[in-house]
């Protein structure tokens, strides 16, 4: 019986880590791939030589990137929009979770479905165009000429993420905030002092989700920004990749560059997942708190 | 003295005298508003946090609603949604029954069909791998070894569509020339899974091919993410059932099928109801930047539909057949189907798990 035992645990095991492995390097190859195929030479890339490792090492690619105005540009663009937007973002959401995780403020209910009902129904994406499209017209009017903030203020705000914070303040025991309020503390200063810390890691994580997904938004950036100077870096790399299906544009490209037009936009991708896998790490760290909580054995 | 029943009797004065709480109870029903107004006046600064929040979703979240009215309007290139004629039922009729001067009634329903389709492959396919991959880091003993297991999985899910489809787009096609063809077309053919007039073409090209595309792309985004939930209720099953089942003589099967599936089960039922109730918003960015005019007839879905003949202004946009009018209605049609779901989905979850999802 013990022994039964052992070789169907051992075969699960088996299984279980020959399949991982696979899934892990599935998940890990096309990223081995970009660098290798954007340090490898014209011919290799053309061709597909490169399967895993890197042929006729170089770095034209990056040189050129590096030299390239309009990449620059867009990547100050994305971390323009990555670091107003998020901003934005969570000073409403962590306001807005504030309030509504009072009981005693007024109309709860009702503000609650105000929030969840978008997540059941949107409009779409016509009238969503339409509407900031107007938006884009008042903003004109007052001023404000750059797309860059249409971008940043009407874009993003996603009431799932809303709703985890205000779960999390409510989870906030009531004698701390009683106790700072004896002591003299405003509105301000409970949130700042008690809630805010409080709930740090999910506060870290929902600032996380919203800054990745700034960072890699991609359709009503392209679709709203007219001017070419404003657009961020995924709209950057999509246009070139466009542009390179084109076969005029490639008619003499070999005898001016000493790489494939490809290795180009892997060497953009490389550097557009560089600021993501910086902060990975901090993120890890929170799901890890998050699962392994209920797992101590 | 009108008799009622919040007289209460005095025993000093020996009368009958109002019961002074309903004397308050009365003035806050008779001044409820100027009630409501002293209350958040006393508390102005909570609905002063509050109102940011309230005006962005009032301004860009509520305000296209609004312009949903187009649906029932002819539309037009100069005026707003409020001074177009009012054309009733027109552009649903168009779109469901046809007409005879556009074809524009079968490339909805074959929107439609897209849309569900993709969503309900995606919920077969993709719904149960992040069970089995959870079911896998358990597996894992090691704490080093899971961590780096979880860590290169989980990955994928950061990275932008943009990114993920230029992978595909260059993996598979190779990119640039129409001569390339891509590094994973090359493995595919060398191992004889498609032929060399297949690896071409390029696969992105073939109808056939999007959807298979679509979901591993999925798959290899989402299965390592989305285990988190599932294992982090594995690991909540405490060892003591585990060895229960030992010493009962359970196999791993066995404990698998005893132990293990009936703990995780509300997990799986709670998030098998969220992907039903998600199943027909399919998200476009991802499709915009996989499909082409070659693919469409397996790729595209409503809200790419609509972007097409609404925002792209296809076949002329402002006042003729297929424009913005028609557009908003079939993605209304569609996001309305798709709130029922939702709405549907979180009874179910409420009445089977005592938890509801929103």
């Amino acid at each position: 019986m013990k022994r039964k035992l052992e070789i169907s645990e051992l075969v699960f095991k088996i299984i279980s880590y020959t399949l991982l492995t696979m899934f892990a390097i599935c998940c890990l190859y096309p990223f081995i791939y970009t660098i290798s195929a954007s340090i490898s030479g014209y011919h290799a890339v053309q061709y597909s030589e490169v399967v895993l490792l890197p042929k006729d090492i170089q770095f034209t690619a990056f040189a050129d990137m590096f030299n390239d105005n309009m990449f620059w540009n867009s990547y100050t663009n994305t971390l323009f929009l990555t670091f107003y937007g998020t901003i934005w973002e969570l000073v409403l959401s962590i306001l807005g979770a504030y309030a509504l995780s009072k009981k005693r403020l007024l109309f709860r209910k009702g503000f609650n479905f105000f929030l969840v009902f978008t997540m059941w129904f949107s409009a779409g994406t016509v009238p969503q165009f339409l509407n900031y499209l107007d938006t884009q017209r008042v903003f004109g009017t007052i001023g404000i000429t750059d797309d860059k903030w249409l971008v940043v203020l009407a874009m993003g705000m996603a009431a799932m993420n809303i709703i985890l914070l205000r779960n999390s303040f409510e989870g906030v025991p009531s004698e701390i905030e009683e106790a700072a309020i004896v002591d003299g503390a405003t509105e301000m200063q409970v949130l700042w002092r008690v809630y805010i810390p409080m709930s740090k890691s999910i506060i870290a994580t929902v600032a996380l989700f919203f800054g990745i997904s700034r960072w890699n938004g991609y359709y009503w950036a392209k679709t709203m920004m007219k001017n070419q100077n404003e657009h961020p870096l995924m709209v950057y790399i999509r246009s070139n990749l466009e542009q390179y299906q084109n076969d005029d544009f490639l008619v003499g490209w070999e005898s001016k560059h000493s790489y494939a037009p490809d290795s180009l936009i892997y060497a953009m991708i490389i550097c557009s997942i560089i600021p993501i896998l910086i902060i990975y790490p901090f993120i890890q760290k929170y799901f890890a708190k998050g699962v392994n909580a209920g797992g101590v054995k | 003295m009108q008799v009622n029943d919040y007289l209460i009797f005095d025993e000093e004065s020996g009368t009958y005298i109002e019961d002074p709480e309903q004397v308050v109870r009365d003035d806050v029903e008779k001044h409820h508003w100027l009630n409501v107004l002293r209350t958040v006046l006393k508390d102005w600064r909570l609905y002063l946090m509050l109102i940011p929040m309230i005006l962005v979703f009032l301004f860009w979240r509520y305000f296209p609603m609004y312009e949903l009215l187009g649906c029932f309007k002819m539309p037009d290139v100069i005026k707003s949604v409020a001074e177009q004629n009012y054309v009733g039922f027109a552009h649903f009729n168009t779109l469901i029954f046809g007409n005879a001067t556009s074809s524009i009634s079968p490339e909805f329903w074959r929107a439609f069909r897209n849309t569900f389709l993709l969503s309900f492959y995606g919920l077969l396919f993709g719904f149960p791998t992040p069970i089995i991959v959870a079911l896998f880091f358990n597996e894992v003993r090691s704490n080093i070894a899971r961590s780096i297991f979880q860590v290169v999985t989980y990955l994928p899910k950061f990275m932008s569509t943009v990114v993920m489809t230029s992978l595909i787009v260059m993996l598979v096609q190779g990119g640039s020339l129409t001569s390339g063809v891509g590094a994973l077309s090359q493995i595919l053919e060398s191992i004889g899974a498609i032929d060399h007039d297949t690896a071409q073409t390029g696969l992105l090209n073939l109808p056939q091919y999007f959807r298979a595309i679509y979901q591993i792309s999925g798959i290899w985004e989402g299965a390592g993410y989305d285990s988190i939930v599932f294992f982090a209720a594995i690991i909540a099953i405490s060892p003591t059932s585990y060895e229960a089942a030992q010493m009962d003589g359970a196999g791993k099967m066995a404990q698998m099928r005893y132990v293990v599936l009936p703990s995780i089960l509300s997990t799986i039922v709670i998030m098998l109801i969220t992907r039903i109730g998600s199943l027909l918003s399919i998200g476009y960015e991802k499709v915009i930047l996989l499909y082409n005019t070659n693919t469409y007839q397996t790729g595209e879905v409503v809200s790419t539909f609509a972007i097409r003949y609404g925002v792209n202004n296809e076949g002329g946009g402002g006042g003729v057949s297929p424009g913005k009018g028609l557009a908003s209605a079939a993605e209304m049609m569609n996001n309305v189907v798709g709130m029922l779901l939702v709405i549907g989905a979180n009874t179910v979850a409420r009445k089977a798990s005592d938890v509801s999802l929103y």
